[in-house]
């Protein structure tokens, strides 16, 4: 058994928040770099250029990456054998993000009640999906998801039937959709199998690897670079405006699921794909 | 092809860009986005007047993060404009002549600017930090209960966009 007291998460959780909204991990750092060099249109190339100062205005300056500084997305891998002491996890993760997004200069984008709409102040509170693992330690990982491609992710109830090809096209039919909308270059997390809502949490988790790593499963692999080339084929491009790189990187994961069915999420984000961890 | 453009903007010079035009503009603009329109359609309804005289202006979508000690404003690059759509072709028809968003129109909005002669620019999205450097003035001028969707006057310089959607209804997302 090993005691952590929760203001050690407030503290953890509150640096996060800053982190990752002024600089990106270097593997999404990396990757706009390498679709600067990349892109064939000329426009595209322009906007490939100006996101990289941005990036570099936003961790010189400390503006954030992008003005939608996102609902606080977390993924919390708790070890069985630790105790919280000093009060109740959750409070202290969202203690954490009152304390990032108001010391930090960050955007308060959340309203307490979806019909209301009523802006909390402070941000909070966060979306928390926890998962109990061996040992002793906390992982705790922190996605600030912004809303222009949130709003085009989608859920695809689809049959046994549709197999393969089916989920290909659900994937490329929610990047086609997203267009513009999304600020591409996107990333697109999907999740497969599982049930409706496990899905769609595989989707969002899938965000959170590096760019440039594919799934373990050869048969997925295969079809995330795949899914990847008929992307880029589409020709949305940087920003909508035409050209090569309309993704970064497809990530698939996925679970068991019923015999009756096959569940698709296309989680979209957009070029700033924000993720940064810690363990305590 | 590039140009210098100053804002607000004479019907004249709106009619002359050309979806795919880089225009850099220096000038005033407002800030309105999802809370604001849906108050400014409100006022409209009740036969109140705009807070600001939207004549011959530019509206652009976007929310700020807050400003760091002695700068004007913090990341302010545009939201998805569709999420506008449902209170613009009333705006464009009382004389807003610009917007500066992200994504794409309703065919409704289109045939208003097409009526009006207005013109939709994309800044580029996720940009917010560098976008803050062409801004050099910021001064919340209604609605400050709306946080970061308050309406904002804005003083830009050379503030860099592309024209999407011209006045003819030419539109650089569908080209093929
Ligand atoms: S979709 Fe992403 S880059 Fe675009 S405005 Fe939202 S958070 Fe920023």
């Amino acid at each position: 058994m090993r005691n952590i007291d929760v203001s050690e998460i407030t503290e953890a959780v509150k640096n996060l928040c800053i982190d990752a909204n002024h600089t990106l991990s270097p593997d999404m750092e990396k990757a706009l770099y390498n679709a600067a060099d990349e892109e064939t249109s000329e426009l595209g190339k322009k906007i490939l250029e100006q996101l990289k100062e941005n990036l570099q205005i936003a961790g010189n300056d400390m503006i954030p990456i992008c003005q939608d500084t996102g609902m606080a997305v977390f993924f919390i891998k708790v070890g069985q054998e630790v105790h919280f002491t000093g009060g109740c996890l959750t409070d202290a993760i969202n203690e954490g993000v009152r304390q990032g997004y108001t010391e930090g200069y960050l955007r308060k984008s959340v309203v307490s009640d979806p019909l209301i709409r009523k802006n909390t102040g402070d941000n909070t509170p966060a979306v928390i999906h926890y998962d109990i693992v061996q040992g002793d330690q906390v992982e705790i990982t922190i996605a600030p998801k912004g809303f222009g491609s949130e709003n085009m992710s989608r859920v695809f109830m689809l049959k046994p039937a549709d197999g393969e090809e089916g989920v290909r096209n659900a994937i490329v039919q929610a990047v086609l959709d997203a267009g513009p909308n999304a600020c591409p270059p996107m990333v697109v997390g999907v999740g497969i199998g599982g049930t409706f809502e496990k899905c769609a949490e595989l989707a969002k988790e899938a965000l959170t690897r590096k760019a440039g790593e594919h799934s373990k499963l050869p048969h997925i692999a295969e079809m995330e670079k795949e899914v990847l080339e008929t992307i880029n084929s589409t020709g949305i491009g940087p920003a909508g405006l035409g050209g090569s790189v309309t993704a970064f990187a497809v990530n698939i994961n996925t679970y068991p699921t019923h015999i009756a069915g096959l569940p698709v999420a296309v989680n979209i984000c957009c070029h700033v794909n924000r993720h940064a961890s810690v363990v305590l | 092809m590039d140009r210098e453009i100053c804002a607000p903007i004479d019907k004249e010079m709106a009619m002359q860009l050309r979806a795919g035009d880089m225009v850099y503009i220096t000038g005033t603009v407002y800030t309105a986005r999802d809370a604001a329109h849906k108050r400014m359609a409100q006022t409209l309804s009740e036969g109140k007047e705009l807070p600001f005289d939207i004549k011959g202006n530019i509206i652009y979508y976007m929310g700020p993060s807050p400003a760091r000690e002695g700068r004007p404003i913090g990341s302010a690059g545009p939201t998805t404009a569709s999420r506008m759509d449902k209170y613009t072709p009333e705006l464009l028809d009382l004389g807003l002549v610009g917007m500066i968003g992200k994504g794409k129109r309703n065919p409704e909005v289109i045939e208003a600017m097409k009526r009006n002669g207005a013109v939709y620019f994309a800044a580029i999205g996720g940009a917010g930090a560098l976008l803050s450097k062409a801004i050099v003035e910021s001064e919340v001028i209604a609605y400050d209960d709306l946080g970061t969707e308050a309406i904002r006057k804005l003083r830009v310089e050379r503030f860099p966009a592309i024209v999407v959607i011209d006045s003819l209804g030419n539109n650089l997302y569908e080209r093929k």
